[in-house]
């Protein structure tokens, strides 16, 4: 087992979309939606849309760590990143997103800012070692997958000691964003959810049960490779069809029900609920992010900081917030293809190889019925 | 003459400044390294013969981090990275210059094995270094060393290789496995300790190239895939020649190890840059005795054919997928950034 061909084994993939074939009914559709932007990217770039039958419509979830991000949240990490003192330290995907003015990361970091991309948070460690000078501040972002990580960077600087680093946290959760959209207003007539992979590996399968248990949907945990995904679609399928809804799990060899015990308890002892988080598309969320517990006040950036809160400006043409609830597909977007593009992104969701509008784009459009301009090379 | 030190000694202002200690570096260092008649007649240039035919030429400025890596360094990469550049228009790579651009404090011993590694990839490809030049930068306003070599060739008569050549129906190959030099670095340079047996697959690839233009002298153009990978430069010619591109995702030969670094970074290996194979477009009755060719050079042995050019005014590159799908491969958009989820 190499745990990467067996899972993209085209002959197997054929068989599958055949049973999901077999199994839907004509008669009626199946809005299923993948949480995660990871999921969505698997779809398009191994080009599994090609073998679902019409019934099986996707709708593409908010599962994407930069594209849920406020543009205020931003906006104070590029002030913090054009302070003097301050080293910002984040994940590459971060520092493309444009903020207020179009203005990125990376922009401010050719204007002079100090911008450093991590692959890991204990990275910035060695970071605030060795720039004793200098304010180290790690931008952490994203969802239960990236927590422990952060909470392991919080212990590991309480321990050495270290007063120049602190953590500016923006970790949210997923739950709470299922609850947003099913609670939502503009009822999205979902018939039931691609559970995220990375995400249940920390929280385990047991998050979902409120969703089956409550709300009525089937959820079926998958993992990203293309095998994961038309299993967990033809477990749904059945599901719906038995009129049953429960949390199933595809991704065993990675996810039990109760995720990772041992992250999950660092978690607990480093971060607290915040009363409410906005998030883009989503609004605000009651309990729905973290923020590092009063014991490591002394290092949570918003208590070292005082920030100026200036009016964060959003692209008033950009459909990402409605992309990211699933209510716009994203190439029904004006901005989509031109001027929108990887290249030149206006919004987060085509920034990211997370992002909903960046795999219609770089994998899927030339299927889009869309104005032919979009279609033009590297434009 | 003041004998440098190479065992403890550094990069010093002085190295650079073109006075006494410029003069001790070139003859204690380079110039019994490159040794040849061109560099030892220490001119400011120098003057050579050519063999009839179009003069060929071509520059490439190498940085890289980390300086040395698995299969090979920036002195190695440095040369092998003109004679392709000039290899690809199907010349004979002839003569390279090389300038260095050197950072204070940079260990001397460090330098000579680059040196050393630069005057073996030069020998073996049989393309001297006639000349030269030295420029040290203050602590912290480089990166340790920088080359910039440049190469003449000569284009033998009647081969016409170019971008803008390929016409729908001809086949595309590739002389073998993908992305082994970008995962390799990359394994490296980002601390993230997987341990891996992926090495640089930097090689000269002219001789390949002499023997791909016997087996077919209909080829239309030849790329070699460095930065931004094989997605990268089938999208260049794609658009370069005005048609689309389809490949099979069955067909690409990927390493199970630069598959699996791929994947586990959230990278795609399409996208990888490779220092020693080369993409080739060539009339589809060419194809087989070309990829026939190939297999029998030991720089082609794991050469295939991995797809064809196809009419699409649209200049889209795309890939049959091995579930029987079709997507994109568009052009890489900033750096390969790994996903954070």
């Amino acid at each position: 087992m190499k745990y990467v061909d067996e899972f993209r084994d085209g002959d197997k993939a054929r068989q599958l979309a055949a049973r999901i074939l077999e199994e839907v009914d004509p008669e009626r559709s199946y809005r299923l939606m993948e949480f995660c932007g990871g999921h969505t990217h698997a779809f398009f770039r191994y080009g599994l849309t090609d073998l679902l039958p019409p019934q099986i419509e996707l709708v593409h979830g908010p599962g994407c760590p930069v594209c849920v991000l406020p543009i205020a949240r931003l906006d104070m990490a590029i002030e913090l990143a054009r302070r003097e003192e301050v080293i910002l330290c984040t994940y590459g995907d971060m520092l493309r997103v444009p903020a207020s003015g179009r203005v990125s990361l990376l922009k401010a970091k050719s204007e002079g800012a100090q911008v450093v991309m991590v692959y890991s948070p204990l990275d910035c460690l060695e970071l605030a070692r060795q720039n004793p000078d200098k304010e180290v501040v790690f931008f952490a972002i994203g969802f239960e997958t990236t927590t422990p990580p952060t909470a392991l960077l919080v212990r590991e600087t309480a321990e050495a000691g270290l007063e120049n680093l602190s953590i500016f946290c923006n970790h949210v959760l997923t739950p709470a964003a299922m609850h947003g959209i099913l609670a939502g207003d503009t009822p999205l007539g979902l018939d039931g959810f691609i559970g995220p992979a990375h995400v249940s590996t920390v929280i385990g399968s047991q998050a979902y049960e409120p969703f089956a248990r409550e709300y009525g949907y089937p959820v079926v945990i998958a993992g990203f490779e293309p095998l994961d995904l038309l299993q967990a679609i033809l477990q749904l399928v059945h599901q719906l069809n038995q009129g049953r809804a429960e949390v199933e799990n595809e991704f065993t060899r990675a996810v039990t029900r109760e995720g990772n015990l041992k992250a999950r308890q660092l978690c607990d002892d480093i971060f607290t609920l915040r009363d409410s988080f906005e998030w883009r598309g989503l609004g605000s969320l009651p309990e729905s992010a973290l923020c590092l517990k009063p014991e490591w006040a002394h290092l949570d950036t918003e208590k070292r900081f005082s920030f100026q809160a200036g009016a964060s400006r959003e692209n008033k043409a950009c459909e990402c917030p409605s992309v990211l609830r699933g209510l716009t597909k994203p190439h029904e977007c004006k901005l989509f293809g031109n001027p929108c593009t990887p290249e030149n992104p206006l919004g987060s969701c085509m920034v990211s190889s997370e992002g909903a509008c960046a795999a219609y784009y770089s994998y899927g459009r030339h299927q889009l019925p869309q104005k032919a301009d979009i279609l033009a090379v590297g434009n | 003459m003041a004998k440098i030190n190479f065992n403890s000694g550094k990069v010093e202002m002085l190295h650079g400044s073109g006075g006494k200690a410029s003069s001790d570096l070139i003859e204690q260092l380079f110039l019994p390294l490159l040794d040849n008649p061109w560099l030892q007649q220490q001119n400011d240039q120098a003057a050579f013969d050519l063999p009839p035919g179009r003069l060929v030429m071509a520059t490439d400025a190498h940085v890289v981090s980390p300086l040395f890596f698995p299969g090979g360094d920036i002195g190695s990469l440095a040369v092998h990275g003109t004679v392709n550049d000039l290899a690809m228009a199907g010349a004979r790579p002839a003569y390279l210059s090389a300038a260095f651009i050197l950072e204070e404090g940079y260990p001397l011993a460090d330098l000579k094995r680059l040196v050393e590694s630069m005057a073996a990839a030069s020998k073996k490809a049989g393309v001297p270094i006639v000349t030269g030049d030295t420029k040290v930068v203050e602590k912290g306003k480089g990166d340790g060393v920088f080359i910039t070599t440049s190469g003449v060739g000569v284009l033998p008569e009647g081969v016409h290789l170019s971008g803008d050549l390929a016409r729908p129906g001809d086949q595309l190959l590739v002389s073998g496995y993908l992305g082994d030099h970008g995962v390799t670095l990359l394994s490296l340079r980002e601390n993230l300790g997987f341990e891996s047996e992926i090495q640089s697959d930097s090689q000269a690839l002219h001789e390949l190239v002499e023997v791909m233009l016997q087996a077919a002298p209909g080829l239309r153009c030849l790329r070699d895939p460095t930065r931004g990978g094989l997605a990268t430069s089938l999208n260049e010619l794609a658009r370069q020649s005005g048609v689309g591109m389809l490949i099979n995702e069955d067909q690409l030969p990927l390493r199970p190890a630069v598959k699996a670094a791929c994947e586990f970074l959230g990278l795609d290996p399409l996208y990888s840059a490779n220092e020693g194979k080369l993409v080739a477009i060539c009339p589809a009755e060419e194809a087989e005795a070309l990829l026939a060719a190939m297999q029998a050079h030991p720089q082609g042995e794991d050469a295939a054919i991995i797809g064809e050019v196809v009419e699409d005014d649209r200049h889209l590159v795309q890939m049959k997928t091995s579930f029987g799908g079709q997507r994109i491969v568009d052009w890489l958009q900033g750096d390969q950034l790994p996903r954070i989820c």
